[in-house]
């Protein structure tokens, strides 16, 4: 007979808890929040959903570097405030919320600079940190291949090793912004496949443009160009571009996983529709909407209070990768529910071209959405880890 | 904080694994209670736990009783827990009154009952219905306009009714001429703040033992998956059944997180926001796991035979109990809805509106 005291007890996953955050933030909050009301006002920026895909505003990310709100986790040596998984979560939910240009800067103030500070050379954190603090440089994520997406693993992107270096060959696809980034870190495989399929895979650093680097627009559905195929025809790599050891890519990727998959942005790329909604359902005067908001908003405060959760062992120095994938698989569906609510409740026709926020909102949410439940891992895939966790895999 | 509440749950956990034997479980399936259960926890002063020292508890802070009773739901203890220190003796604590040793029980008067002062007496006649554990409380607290009662065992009549898991959710006649120290409401300075104070703690209650109770649920399902063997394996081999599983802990960790942080919320003052949430996320998950861990233990499940029902009957029963997530939502939607322009966010993040 099953007895709840079982090994199951002991799972890591449990051991989350809520994370209350220091007072001392709310002055940052109130700083950002009130600098993105100056920027919407004094029309620099403008309000959109899933802006950290869309939303590439170099000079936004520039005056966002100005106040210390990048590379807010770097040590002060390499232009950081040395700051804690909770002040960025704090920074980074209230510029999603707003629904501010934050794609410029994302991958790299997300995993590239914590990559870099954990693995890179003393040279390499030099060459890079301050500048991606600064709002001056941005990354590219060089991940899946044309037959690698959900098997990461699998990647066929060869580093062969020469005199000095390494010569790299093979495609990237879907990196965001590759065509504007100043750099891309890719998973390249360094030694032939053995039994360990995580072995021999290296983490390189590239700096683009370069002329042996082809970089192709691949267009969503939307026609909006974000995505690229990245072509590395024989680039010559010195020895000085690899990211960490080579060989332990797999599990320098992993480790950022905990902090790729867990953040605000797995829960808010909807949340400027939702906003916009319950403004004009105040407006309307439309009580019996309310139910139905309030079921939303319940969903939302708790996603807010799992993923602080996770920020707050990140902060502790934890890595709760499966915690992680729970709230992305949940976050991401929840970025979905919000789209049907607002085309049940909102009145309006999804509508690119709408001078109405509702219309024009639901256009993009939904024209993204597709995107909100596959990357940094398919749903699926992600429910497969939490199997694994429960131990049934 | 957090090493306070593993001592605590492992303690309560030790005592659960002992008492709640198939005897034990029996009698307190069929309307009764875990009657040992009780006095081992009373003995161990859990039983007072967020009662201040001063009027006779353990002291410890919801939180504390919070971690508690997901323990108990997730063991199905039955014992009115949570009416005992979170509720009745929070009542009588803050009204100044000293807390008695024996399970109380809590509740809100509806338009059934009638509390008249007249001179040195208080009039309570009338009914109150599904109240929780009525059978077994040796006092009874009530809620009611202009303050709180408290009846003792004897004073009032009790009609047995149950909930769908068979907890004792009884029918109370009351009808009684108390001396007028009975009528505790008159150390209280708003009547109202107590009221809405009680139906918080009534709902992170439910919560919290709906969230050790969808914990239960997955812990059974997942071990059920294990050992029922189907085309020649396991089921849990199989990736649909894998994915049901993984979906029930997301649901799982989702309330239980959100109980934790409404009572550490509530632990700094009663906090609306917190509370609805809480109870909005605990009442929907529960449908959706009691749902999925039916599904994956087939037909047993679904049998008197299989332990799963006692977990399964009470995510039933207690996501209606201290409002249902429909009522819960409609109050927070009526909060989002007045929050003026832009203040959704400031709104579900507790801060003040800047925009």
């Amino acid at each position: 007979m099953t007895t709840a005291t079982s090994g199951r007890e002991r799972l890591d996953l449990w051991q989350l808890r809520p994370a209350v955050l220091p007072p001392e933030l709310d002055q940052v909050r109130a700083k950002v929040r009130a600098f993105v009301a100056q920027e919407v006002s004094s029309g620099r920026i403008t309000t959109r959903c899933d802006q950290w895909l869309g939303g590439w505003d170099e000079a936004f990310s520039r005056r966002l570097g100005q106040h210390g709100w990048l590379g807010m986790t770097f040590p002060a040596a390499y232009g950081g405030a040395a700051a804690g998984a909770l002040a960025r979560f704090v920074v980074t939910e209230e510029l999603l919320a707003a629904g501010a240009p934050v794609a410029a800067h994302w991958i790299a103030d997300r995993q590239s600079g914590p990559g870099l500070l954990r693995f890179g050379t003393e040279e390499q954190k030099r060459a890079y940190l301050p500048r991606i603090a600064r709002g001056e440089c941005f990354f590219a994520a060089g991940m899946s291949e044309p037959d690698t997406g959900s098997d990461l693993a699998s990647v066929r992107t060869r580093g062969t090793r020469v005199a000095g270096g390494w010569r790299i060959s093979g495609t990237k696809v879907w990196a965001s912004g590759a065509h504007r980034a100043h750099a891309m870190i890719a998973l390249v495989r360094t030694e032939a496949r053995t039994a360990d399929r995580h072995a021999g895979l290296t983490q390189v650093l590239i700096d683009l443009p370069d002329p042996d680097v082809h970089i192709r627009p691949i267009l969503l559905l939307s026609g909006e160009h974000h995505f690229n195929e990245v072509v590395f025809d024989d680039v010559f790599l010195p020895d000085d571009r690899v990211l960490g050891a080579p060989g332990a890519g797999w599990q320098q990727v992993t480790s950022e996983l905990a902090m790729e998959r867990s953040g605000p942005e797995r829960v808010l790329s909807t949340f400027p529709l939702l906003s916009a909604l319950v403004d004009r359902l105040a407006s309307a005067g439309s009580e019996a909407s309310a139910p139905r908001l309030g079921a939303l908003v319940a969903r939302l405060w708790t996603l807010r209070q799992m993923s602080l959760a996770v920020a707050g062992r990140l902060e502790a120095g934890a890595a709760p990768a499966v915690e992680a994938a729970l709230v992305k698989d949940l976050g991401t569906r929840y970025e979905g529910v919000v789209i049907e609510a607002a085309r049940e409740l909102g009145g309006a026709v999804p509508d690119l071209g709408s001078a109405d926020p509702v219309a024009l909102l639901l256009a993009e949410s939904i024209l993204h959405s597709p995107g909100f439940t596959l990357r940094g891992g398919t749903n699926e895939i992600l429910r497969g880890v939490v199997a694994k966790e429960l131990g049934v895999r | 904080m957090n090493d306070v509440h593993d001592t605590l749950t492992a303690v309560v956990r030790e005592v659960c694994a002992k008492l709640s034997g198939a005897e034990i479980r029996a009698r307190a399936d069929d309307g009764g209670w875990n009657a040992p259960l009780w006095a081992a926890l009373e003995e161990l002063g859990m039983t007072t736990i967020a009662v201040p020292e001063e009027a006779g508890g353990s002291g410890g802070t919801i939180s504390d009783a919070v971690a508690v009773l997901q323990v108990l739901g997730e063991h199905a203890a039955a014992i009115p827990f949570a009416e005992s220190c979170l509720l009745g003796g929070w009542l009588l604590a803050r009204c100044g009154e000293p807390v008695p040793r024996g399970p109380l029980t809590a509740t809100v008067a509806g338009d059934g009952l009638h509390v008249v002062r007249h001179g040195d007496k208080v009039g309570v006649r009338g009914s109150i219905r599904r109240v929780p554990w009525a059978r077994q409380a040796e006092h009874l607290l009530v809620v009611h306009g202009a303050g709180v009662v408290l009846l003792k065992a004897g004073e009032f009549e009790v009609l047995p009714r149950t909930n769908l898991a068979g907890e004792p959710r009884d029918d109370v006649l009351v009808d009684r001429s108390l001396r007028a120290d009975r009528d505790l409401g008159r150390g209280l300075t708003e009547a109202s703040s107590v009221l809405d104070e009680f139906q918080q703690r009534a709902a992170l209650s439910r919560a919290a033992l709906l969230a050790g109770a969808a914990r239960r649920a997955l812990a059974l399902a997942v071990d059920y998956a294990g050992e029922r063997e189907q085309f020649g394996r396991p089921i849990a081999r199989f990736q649909a059944v894998q994915q049901h599983l993984a979906a029930m802990a997301g649901e799982v960790l989702a309330m239980r997180i959100a109980v934790d942080a409404a009572a550490v919320a509530v632990g700094e003052g009663p906090d609306v926001l917190a509370v609805a949430a809480a109870k909005t996320t605990t009442s929907g998950s529960a449908g959706v796991v009691a749902s999925l861990a039916h599904q994956v233990h087939g037909a047993l499940g679904y049998t008197a035979e299989h332990p799963l029902h006692r977990t399964t009957t009470r995510l039933w029963a207690w996501r209606d109990e201290g409002g249902s997530e429909h009522a819960w939502a409609a109050a927070l939607g009526r909060r989002a809805l007045g929050a003026g322009p832009g203040g959704l966010w400031a709104l579900v993040t507790a801060t003040e509106a800047g925009r």
